[in-house]
């Protein structure tokens, strides 16, 4: 018997503009004004559907860890609220076979002025553990969350760390048949992620759990599960073994995460702007994660509306607690106005497998004008990766320091 | 640990379906709506420094104005009851009804962020804003035992009959507050008129003086459940002093039961999309 079957699948929402009312009078006007003679004629241009979710089918075993993977709407957290039952679908079945327990968020219900100890029965409750349940965990789930000496403490004194800690901390020990889990690993200390992934391996490999996985984070996708889906626009676009399909996905050129440029300030709009930041290869092929040891370069575009003197572009990247890894400038320039275009290069240092992320930064002769976070820039394993199996060691950095040796 | 033999459940979810555990589920979550409901207890006796002293300050101070206003300078008639005491057991049912119903009508959006996270029959959610009011209750109810003892009357056996008019009161507030809570997730108009609708309703309910002395006016006033509630406490708490009238009594039992009907299946109906529009 499957542990998740799903059936057609389909949830579609009316975007809108008039449709969704925030206040009474909007309603009202919008009532009026359709009883007006002509108006209902008029074609409902305010009502426009959209499928989140169209014809999804797939099925889980029991004990399979399965992930799920697409860009920023996708589907991916729709599918999940409607395994969840946090939303119903429009069309299709699903139908589940034991006990779910579904993490959406780390921390759901948390509240700031109650203490350590009374928000883990709380946060429990809403997961759905019974009192009991709760009171036999509770020495293990402070236990990992390393939280003993502020049991008492309202959460709202806690570090952002220590409230993560214990917010997962209650979410793992969950003993549910199946576990539906939606990038929570995205918070907290990079030590703390690792313990993350070990708890859900744990949970997976040996207790036999069934797991649906999302996330951005395709190196932990790789680390923990042996199926994954591959949903686009609303539609399962591939469904297989991780490792291909994952090979596959990147090719593609889908970038992961893939983060807007922000518009620009008032003040930015009156001297220089980024419109546009791309990770490519050398080839200039858009690259949605970088094969270790392969070159890629970011491509960064500037408007820049009034001459700008001294102008320096920067591109910088950060491991995912913000720790500078590495930052790059280019040396000042005069821009006229118009459109630029600057590449920085990445062809001689090779990373090691990890998320980090990108800063971008224009500065000019007197001022800082803009500086914002760029996305992520994924390593993924390469498919041959020889040469860094015999010379790779460990760190950010996987090249290895030119050696010498003399017999003396 | 050892994993429980529980036997395997199979839930289906498809479009329409989501009446089928309903009750089901509402037993098994019985205990989130016990913690929900002392979640908002705690904080907020945590937050305020006065902590239960705020609960009591309300209610004296309402009824030393309405005693002075009502009693003193409009000399409506008292039957025989000290009129503090004529308020305080008016007031006692009416802050019941208030504070639940302000709780309970503005309890979807302010627990908006579970609603859209985690699944539970979200009718929980509603239920669990009853417990603060009934915990203000419990202390107002002990303040006017003190004063009803003070002004030397003494709890007779029509004080068993309490709990169901606190049934009934807290029936009227949970069927408004299902009407507004659910209407609030869409038009948030909705918050703006609970405390005006509180507002009136203090004056139009017999808080502040008794009916039966206005015969021609009771139909009309019987139509406010909380006339009949207000008369079924005043009967409880002040012995045999205030007459029940049946017409009243069952006017306002079928209000209530209209309420709670109406508004439990207009949030069933509108339920299943509030984890979309909150």
């Amino acid at each position: 018997m499957s542990a998740i079957i799903v059936e057609n699948l389909g949830k579609r929402y009316e975007i809108g503009h008039q449709v969704h009312h925030d206040t009474l009078r909007d309603a009202l006007m919008h009532g009026m004004r359709r009883l007006l003679p002509g108006a209902r004629s008029r074609p409902r241009a305010d009502r426009e559907e959209f499928w989140a979710l169209k014809d999804v089918s797939f099925k889980i075993e029991p004990g399979e860890v399965v992930g799920v993977i697409g860009r920023n709407g996708a589907g991916k957290s729709t599918l999940l609220k409607v395994l969840s039952r946090i939303t119903e679908p429009t069309q299709g079945r699903v139908t589940i076979n034991g006990r779910v327990a579904s993490l959406l968020e780390v921390g759901t219900g948390f509240h700031p002025e109650l203490s350590g100890r009374e928000n883990i029965f709380l946060n429990g409750a809403i997961l759905g553990m019974s009192r009991a349940e709760i009171r036999r965990k509770f020495d293990e789930i402070v236990a990992f969350a390393e939280v003993e000496r502020f049991l008492d403490t309202p959460v709202k004194r806690y570090s952002s760390g220590m409230y993560v800690r214990l917010a997962f901390a209650v979410a793992a020990h969950l003993e549910p048949e199946i576990l539906i889990v939606d990038e929570v690993l995205a918070v907290g200390d990079i030590a703390f992620q690792k313990r993350c992934l070990g708890k859900m391996q744990d949970v997976a490999r040996d207790e036999g759990r069934t797991v649906l996985f999302v996330s951005h984070n395709l190196a932990a996708i790789r680390q923990l599960c042996n199926r994954t889906i591959l949903i686009r626009q609303g539609v399962i676009h591939a469904d297989g073994a991780t490792a291909p399909l994952l090979n596959q996905y990147l090719s593609d050129g889908e970038p992961p995460g893939k983060t807007s440029v922000p518009a620009p300030d008032p003040d930015q709009l009156h001297r220089a702007y980024v419109t546009d930041v791309a990770i490519e290869t050398l080839e200039g092929k858009p690259l949605a994660a970088i094969p270790v040891g392969a070159a890629w370069q970011v491509r960064l575009r500037v408007r820049a509306v009034t001459r700008q003197r001294d102008f320096v572009a920067a591109v910088g990247y950060t491991e995912s607690d913000g720790t500078p890894v590495q930052t790059s400038w280019h040396p000042p320039l005069e821009l006229m106005p118009g459109d630029h275009e600057y590449v920085f290069r990445q062809d001689k240092v090779v990373l090691s497998v990890n998320t980090y992320l990108m800063v971008v930064g224009l500065t000019s002769a007197e001022r800082d004008i803009q500086q914002f976070r760029f996305g992520r820039i994924e390593i993924m394993p390469a498919e041959t990766q020889e040469y860094f199996q015999t010379t790779s060691g460990v760190g950010h950095v996987l090249n290895s320091m030119t050696s010498q040796y003399r017999a003396l | 640990m050892n994993p429980s033999p529980t036997p395997v459940q199979e839930l289906v979810i498809e479009p329409g379906r989501a009446e089928r555990h309903y009750w089901r589920d509402l037993w098994r979550y019985r205990e989130l709506l016990g913690f929900l409901a002392w979640r908002d207890v705690k904080v907020r006796y945590k937050q305020a420094v006065l902590g239960a002293a705020w609960a009591l300050i309300q209610p004296v101070v309402t009824t030393v104005v309405f005693t002075v206003i009502f009693g003193q300078l409009a000399k409506m008639p008292d039957g025989g009851i000290p009129y503090p005491l004529l308020v305080l057991s008016g007031l006692l049912p009416w802050q019941l009804f208030s504070a639940a119903l302000s709780g309970s009508s503005g309890s979807l959006v302010s627990n908006g962020s579970l609603i859209s996270k985690v699944y539970f029959p979200r009718l929980i959610v509603p239920l669990s804003a009853l417990g603060v009011a009934l915990i203000d209750f419990a202390i107002v109810l002990a303040l006017f035992l003190g004063v009803s003892l003070w002004f030397g009357t003494w709890p007779t056996w029509h004080w068993l009959a309490l709990p169901f008019f606190i049934m009934l009161a807290l029936g009227a507030a949970l069927g408004a507050g299902l009407w507004l809570t659910a209407l609030t997730v869409k038009y948030r108009d909705f918050r703006f008129i609970v405390p005006f609708l509180l507002q009136v309703g203090l004056f139009v309910s017999p808080v502040g003086f008794r009916t039966d002395y206005f015969p021609s006016w009771q139909p009309l006033l019987a139509l406010n459940p909380l006339t009949g509630i207000i008369n079924g406490f005043r009967w409880c708490l002040l012995g045999g002093n205030q007459a029940i009238s049946v017409e009243v009594m069952a006017t306002s039992v079928i209000v209530v039961v209209l309420l709670l009907f109406t508004g439990f299946r207009f949030f069933r109906k509108t339920e299943r999309g509030f984890a979309d529009i909150i």
